[in-house]
């Protein structure tokens, strides 16, 4: 059966309370800290963060603790402006990006816990091996046989248009660790960035290996593990629509079919 | 420990190059299930406080029977695919999946079957 509760060593327990800053504008954050080496189970420390002296998004309150409070607070992190998609954690239930979230949507003590369901390298630094590994398998490249043309591949303004919406992804894997049906197949479903991603090609008017495609995603779990549960649209910090995406291939599999 | 790359276990034994019918099946089965299920609940209410004779009546007419059967298929088909799916969700052990996959197939086939016969033994006299 899949695993409905996180075994014993991997249930987080009450952490630390760090000191409290002094001043009136505090707030309180729940961070989930995890260090392998310790053989701990994870636990949940206290922080508070002195919103006078910090900035206004989450990632800037993580920052803080880690400047001011606890250099040990590990965390990946790099355009700080939502296009690299480092720092996806799941910040008050909800998978998001630290550097794009506002504190003041907040009310209250923030939890700040990593990507659900993702084995942890450390703290708040999920491994996304698995992950990469699937949108490799899509081939995220153009795939042509005609042999190439002089200039550049020409693309009709109206098939471009086709791109908006899923070239956007910067797969930040904040979908795939939001659907439950990734969590019970991810090693065989594809999760709904891979398959938006895999969209993305499919109906890219330049590329020639369409059939190819289909076919290698024709797949009692690869695909067809999407059970429109909807998670992935809810959560993406981008504002797509990978379950509108995944629903595109599913017609297009029909389409071919019948 | 392993050597296998995670693109090598991520492919895994490729594409099974099938789930559309299932998928195409599973909502023509639900569209199908619209009208027959709103005709087996009308039929069942139709019936209530009926005796034998009455129910022998009825089911002679074979355009009774006919939609009977047809809701009856049409479920077990629909019960079959969705149960699959749950299954192969949430039950990882391979020894188990594919137990419960079996059985699964012959409880629907069994189910279908079994109604068939006893609605057309009603439907030519009992």
């Amino acid at each position: 059966m899949v695993q409905l509760t996180l075994p014993k060593n991997s249930q987080p327990k009450k952490g630390k309370t760090w000191p409290k800053p002094s001043g009136s504008n505090v707030r309180e954050f729940h961070i989930y800290r995890y260090d392998p080496d310790s053989g701990d189970n994870p636990r949940i420390d206290t922080y508070f963060v002195d919103l006078d002296d910090c900035g206004p998004m989450v990632l800037d309150a993580l920052l803080y603790i880690k400047d001011k409070v606890d250099p040990t607070l590990t965390l990946r992190r790099s355009c700080r402006e939502g296009i690299c998609g480092s720092c996806a954690m799941n910040i008050g239930g909800l998978n998001t990006l630290a550097c794009t979230k506002g504190i003041d949507e907040f009310k209250g003590p923030i939890n700040v816990y990593p990507l659900p369901h993702m084995p942890v390298v450390k703290d708040l630094v999920p491994d996304l091996t698995n992950f990469y590994a699937q949108h490799r398998s899509i081939k995220p490249w153009l795939q042509t046989k005609t042999p190439e043309p002089r200039t550049e591949w020409l693309q009709a303004r109206e098939d471009r248009e086709k791109l908006d919406g899923l070239y956007e992804c910067i797969l930040c894997a904040c979908c795939s660790t939001s659907c439950p049906s990734y969590w019970w197949n991810g090693d065989r479903y594809l999760g709904p960035a891979v398959l938006l991603q895999a969209y993305r090609w499919l109906i890219d008017s330049r590329d020639e290996a369409t059939g190819e495609r289909l076919d290698d995603l024709e797949d009692p779990f690869r695909l067809y593990r999407c059970h429109t549960i909807m998670n992935c649209t809810n959560t993406c910090p981008k504002g797509l629509n990978p379950a509108k995406a995944i629903g595109e291939i599913k017609k297009m599999m029909v389409e071919r079919a019948v | 420990m392993s050597f296998r790359t995670p693109l090598s276990r991520v492919t895994g034994l490729g594409s099974a190059k099938s789930g559309t019918e299932h998928f195409w099946n599973q909502r023509l089965t639900a569209l199908a299930n619209v009208p027959l299920m709103l005709f087996s609940v009308w039929l069942v209410i139709s019936l209530v406080g009926a005796d034998r004779a009455q129910m022998v009546a009825t089911f002679a007419n074979p355009f009774i029977t006919g939609f009977a059967i047809l809701a009856i298929v049409s479920a077990s088909i629909h019960m079959r695919l969705g149960l699959q799916v749950v299954i192969e969700d949430y039950v990882h052990t391979e020894s188990t999946k594919w137990l419960l996959l079996m059985l699964n197939s012959f409880f629907a086939f069994g189910v279908a079957i079994i109604a068939t016969v006893s609605l057309l033994k009603l439907s030519f006299g009992g």
